[in-house]
């Protein structure tokens, strides 16, 4: 069942016109513009200077803890899906540029799909949807990410609350190994410093872990150990994890890479019960997957000692059943990468 | 081509047992492992060498006074037959707690600053700073903290005694806190003073341990509170420091060691008294190792074995609380992945 908000009703992909955007974004670099091109789309890392040795980039936002009693609210009713819009995302790791003027429009409520073989810099577009990119200490990124049409690079926005409106489930399973399964569902309050009652946690921890499908598997040892759990149950914890602060946007980077089958469809599962909820962007290097869950899906590609682009995107039954362009025929048929 | 079925019956009892595993040596890993065995070996028999030397020395003093007495007079006057490690065992106890006490939340700050905050040149710098603090050697900073640190820490000092004197621990006998005259002459020499000066010599050594047990808190966990819109703070809070809590509580614990043991500076520093004293800012301090400097040259046969089991006292508290923070640090999960 899918049900997109603002449904495909044209079953058609789309070749991006690479010549449009060409002359806008020429040379723009995050880190290295002068103060005249900061009116462009290009978008500086406004919050922390890189260079800065003195400080690795502020997340810390004095507010976020002040204002704890709006916050609660705001972060315990579940939000509507929110859209995300990338416009010209570029990406460098140091001088090397790994993505450039890549668009990709994610409809609130849909599972968009992200394929393409290794290298060709989707983890990095990812981690540019919710500010994780600027962890590494030599990254640095130009274009837009626009949360419902709010740029989550804008000097204004707290990264904080970019962060958790967009969360993200890491290839690698993740869990706070010290906590124990109820404390890693509902870590994110304690770290975002929001307070919840006892009932309210105990609500957020069964919701959560439900939505995971985790639940029926650990509720009668909620206070053991995350560590202490299968690979699949992990990689669902941090799901739950993620669900309790109620994202509007849930980006997974090959969630399922070091899964079992049957993990691999239970999280599949999830995906398809959140569908409507959230927005979810999912890497997946297993065509059948991005299949199954995914309403639209784009094509990533880096050619040798290029940088990654979108070679084509669309809806997912058109990506994989008529391809227009030849190189995403042959990797939606397993003939490379 | 076709597939194989093979011949399985559960049913059947089964006549398999476990088979002993043995295997040679290859020559190369003999001679490696012989060397580095002989080197644990050596380190060993040294160690108990030490304590073997000082116990049997010191026993003809301990058995002069009873270990009784050895463990509770004050006073230290070997040729009057009236000695205990007392005094100089709270003492020494004192100055280490003083130091921990101060040198603890530094060295954590530090070591949070180097690996959470900073970056590139500042990182390696103030790393290789730490190092280097490690490396200047003691003496230096008892002088240092007898001609420096002292003549301007004595106003604190007084500071402390005036507004909160109210609590036994900062009293200071003889001082009236009314008089106008800058009279600081019974704040120095103190606990407190030496307390500071062991405290420099400690950080390193608690850095570094601390320093590299958060370095190693894994990207992924980091990462993954970060993407649930943790703060910096709350990052720290629920992945770094639990992760390093095993460096942090073992590196408090070998600094105490150290400090314990500290000597030279101690005495340069110090006016011996032989008593319980608990006003820690006020002129007047001992401790074990400082005062086996300051009586050793004076010392008859008897007096030196005294002295040696004065030492004993000391060898078995330190060994003991290393071993605590080894094992402590060893048991930590500094270092273990977090693969369940
Ligand atoms: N931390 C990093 N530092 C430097 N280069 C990186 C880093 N992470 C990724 N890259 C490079 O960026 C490119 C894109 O990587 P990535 O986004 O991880 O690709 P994908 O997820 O599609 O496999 C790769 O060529 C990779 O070598
Ligand atoms: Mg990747």
């Amino acid at each position: 069942m899918k049900m997109p908000s603002e449904p495909h009703t044209v079953a058609m992909t789309t070749l991006p016109d690479e010549a449009a955007g060409a002359g806008v974004h020429a040379g723009a670099r995050a880190g290295q513009q002068s103060p005249e091109q900061s009116g462009t789309a290009s978008q500086q890392l406004a919050v922390f200077d890189p260079a800065d040795p003195f400080d690795a980039g502020s997340t810390f936002d004095p507010e976020a803890t002040f204002d704890a009693g709006l916050e609660k609210r705001f972060s315990l009713a579940a939000q509507p899906a929110a859209g995300l819009e990338a416009e010209n995302i570029s990406a460098w790791f140091g001088e090397r540029k790994v993505l450039d003027r890549v668009s990709l429009s994610m409809p609130a409520g849909t599972v968009t799909a992200l394929i393409g073989p290794s290298g060709c810099g989707k983890s990095t577009f990812l981690r540019i949807l919710n500010r994780m990119h600027e962890m590494v200490p030599s990254a640095s990124l130009a274009g837009e990410v626009l949360l419902d049409g709010q740029d989550i690079y804008d000097p204004q926005q707290r990264i904080t609350a970019a962060r958790r409106n967009i969360g993200m489930v890491f290839q690698k399973a993740n869990p706070f190994p010290a906590m124990s399964i109820y404390e890693n569902t509902v870590a994110g309050l304690k770290l975002a410093g929001l307070k919840a009652s006892r009932a309210e946690k105990d609500f957020l921890v069964e919701d959560s872990l439900r939505k995971a499908s985790l639940w029926d598997e650990v509720k009668d040892r909620l206070h053991q150990p995350g560590g202490g759990l299968s690979g699949g149950q992990r990689q669902r914890l941090c799901i739950a994890r993620s669900l309790a602060v109620s994202p509007r946007v849930l980006l997974m980077d090959e969630p399922c890479s070091a899964l079992d089958p049957t993990s691999t469809r239970r999280v599949e599962e999830t995906i398809e019960s959140l569908r409507g909820e959230v927005t979810i962007v999912i890497v997946t290097h297993n065509m059948q997957q991005a299949a199954r869950v995914s309403d639209t899906c784009a094509f990533f590609l880096a050619a040798q000692n290029t940088p990654g682009v979108i070679v084509e995107h669309g809806d997912t039954n058109a990506m994989f059943s008529d391809p227009r362009d030849q190189r995403t025929n042959d990797y939606v048929n397993g003939r490379f990468g | 081509m076709s597939t194989y079925l093979p011949e399985y019956h559960p049913e059947q009892e089964t006549e398999a047992t476990a088979r002993p595993l043995t295997y040679r040596f290859e020559p190369k890993d003999y001679v490696f492992r012989s060397i580095t065995r002989s080197g644990g070996i050596i380190v060993l028999v040294v160690m108990a060498m030490v304590g073997i030397f000082l116990a049997s020395n010191g026993i003809s003093a301990i058995n002069e006074v009873g270990l009784w007495k050895f463990l509770t007079t004050q006073n230290w006057a070997p040729e009057s037959n009236d000695f205990g490690i007392a005094a100089v065992l709270w003492g020494t106890v004192q100055i280490a707690l003083v130091a921990l006490l101060v040198a603890m939340p530094l060295s954590l700050g530090t070591s949070l600053f180097i690996t959470e905050v900073a970056r590139g040149w500042v990182q390696r710098t103030l790393t290789s700073l730490i190092d280097l603090l490690a490396a200047v050697p003691s003496v230096v900073f008892g002088l240092w903290g007898a001609y420096m640190l002292q003549p301007n820490i004595v106003d604190f000092s007084k500071w402390i005694s005036v507004w909160f004197g109210w609590i036994p621990m900062f009293q200071v006998e003889g001082v009236d806190p009314a008089s106008p005259l800058r009279d600081t002459v019974p704040f120095t020499a103190s606990t407190f003073i030496a307390g500071l000066v062991v405290a420099m010599m400690i950080v390193p050594i608690q850095t570094s341990i601390m320093t590299e047990s958060f370095r190693r808190a894994p990207i992924g966990e980091r990462e993954g509170a970060f993407a649930l819109g943790a703060t910096r703070w709350g990052m720290i809070r629920t992945v770094v420091l639990p992760f390093g809590q095993g460096g942090i509580i073992g590196g408090t614990m070998l600094g105490l060691g150290r400090a314990l043991g500290e000597t030279i500076a101690i005495y340069l520093i110090i006016s011996p008294v032989f008593e319980i004293k608990f006003h820690i800012l006020e002129k007047g301090a001992n401790s074990i190792a400082a005062m086996i400097a300051l009586k050793y040259s004076e010392s008859n046969e008897f007096a030196m074995s005294a002295l040696m089991a004065a030492g004993f006292a000391l060898f078995i508290v330190t060994m003991l609380v290393n071993f605590t923070a080894s094992a402590i640090i060893a048991r930590s999960r500094s270092g273990a992945e977090s693969e369940g």
